[in-house]
């Protein structure tokens, strides 16, 4: 199975919750799709064993063929291309690579070249295997990045996938890769809030939804309330817990931190396949 | 020549708009015989690229120089391809932003004063 490990507010406990499941699990793929920042590297420490350019296709214009027509500027949803009348522009942080304005070219003038966007890092450790997006900065565009990580996702064992924050492209791209999508919920009011809205996003896409309620201790306990209102499996509630954000700053996984939550992480592993199983039935 | 004015509204005595990219009309107007047009923005609502297409819109409408208040690196680079002068608007109206363009006492803006993707406010 596949499971993505999302929230909507950052910081609610993604990166902790999906290394721990994927090293409790044993034999397992994590994916690190936050290409924004990744950092399930700091907790994993894998061994690095490739590392590879990922590339994106932007438009490039032979001025000699161009006639300044403008249909390809026309063309453009994300206003990539400007054309004058003795200038051809293209910004490439706008364009999103979809290739229209070569098919709507009448002159064939214009060709796709290819440009780097980030990277795609490969590594293990023990029988975890672990791979990791990057995207470079200055960047605005993740998705094609968190693509090529989901592709490289093996299918002989069980994938955790760390998702981006947010509830936007990069989330549902994840999201929409996953058989299950694990939340990682916050009681806090921005944590709530964004989790409401993730939600509603992933129920867009049909994926079934469970929910690990990070620092359970907190609040007013209107984050279980919503869950059990909404119908969202509560699979685990995590309090907070002194050696759990010690052990962060030393990097350590939640299995070492809090080497007793381990019986519960590897439960978890039944009720999400129970989980995906009855969702497809 | 011909000069665009970034305006909240249509026509001369239109108030400036201090945006370019989000600006809700480009009015052109002729120096000499002071004939305006009004073009409304396409892009006002664009969450990216807004620049690129009315510096494009502007180009297109021959103006030579532009007034407005910020303008950002992708719109700069447009209008610098195109030509454009671009000046820095004070407060008031199209017609006096045409003024006080006429007088010369506008600030030629050197590059772009405005982050990418419009002003956050």
């Amino acid at each position: 199975m596949k499971v993505a490990v999302a929230s909507g507010k950052g910081g609610t406990g993604k990166t902790i919750i999906s290394t721990a499941l994927a090293l409790a699990w044993g034999r397992t793929a994590l994916l690190d799709c936050d290409v924004e920042a990744p950092n399930a590297h700091l907790l994993i420490r894998p061994e690095i064993t490739g590392r590879e350019i990922v590339t994106r296709l932007v438009p490039r214009v032979e001025e000699e063929l161009c006639t300044h027509c403008g249909l390809c500027a026309e063309f453009c949803r994300y206003h990539a291309l400007a054309v004058l009348p003795k200038r051809w522009m293209v910004f490439d942080e706008l364009c999103h690579s979809c290739g229209g304005c070569q098919i709507v070219c009448p002159t064939d003038a214009i060709v796709e070249s290819s440009r780097p966007l980030g990277e795609l890092v490969t590594g293990h450790r023990d029988e975890l295997l672990f791979v990791q997006g990057i995207l470079n900065n200055g960047e605005t565009q993740p998705v094609p990045v968190i693509r090529e990580v989901l592709g490289r996702s093996p299918e002989d064992r069980d994938v955790v996938i760390d998702s981006p924050p947010g509830a936007s492209c990069s989330m549902l791209t994840v999201a929409a890769a996953a058989d299950i999508v694990l939340l990682a919920a916050e009681p806090t009011p921005f944590g709530f809030h964004d989790l409401k809205m993730a939600v509603r996003a992933i129920r867009e896409l049909g994926r079934p939804m469970a929910v690990v309620i990070n620092r359970s201790d907190w609040g007013d306990g209107s984050v279980r309330r919503f869950c059990d209102d909404e119908h969202l499996p509560v699979l685990l509630e995590i309090p907070h817990l002194r050696e759990v954000a010690e052990g962060y700053t030393r990097a350590l996984p939640l299995t070492q931190s809090a080497p007793h939550l381990t019986p519960d992480l590897i439960r978890l592993r039944a009720k999400l396949q129970a989980l995906i199983t009855e969702a497809a039935a | 020549m011909k000069v665009c004015v970034t305006a909240s509204h249509e026509g001369i005595d239109a108030p400036v708009d201090d945006r370019f990219g989000r600006a809700p009309y480009f009015v052109i107007v002729d120096t000499e015989t002071l004939e305006t047009t009004s073009i409304a923005n396409s892009t006002v609502n664009e969450s990216h690229g807004a620049g690129v297409s009315s510096a494009t819109t502007v180009a297109q409408s021959g103006a030579e120089a532009l007034v407005t208040a910020h303008c950002g690196p992708r719109a700069f680079d447009v209008l610098n391809a195109a030509g454009i002068k671009v000046f820095a608007a004070q407060p008031g109206t199209v017609r006096e932003a045409i003024e006080a363009f006429q007088n010369g006492v506008l600030t030629q803006l050197a590059e772009a004063d405005a982050p990418a993707g419009g002003l956050r406010r």
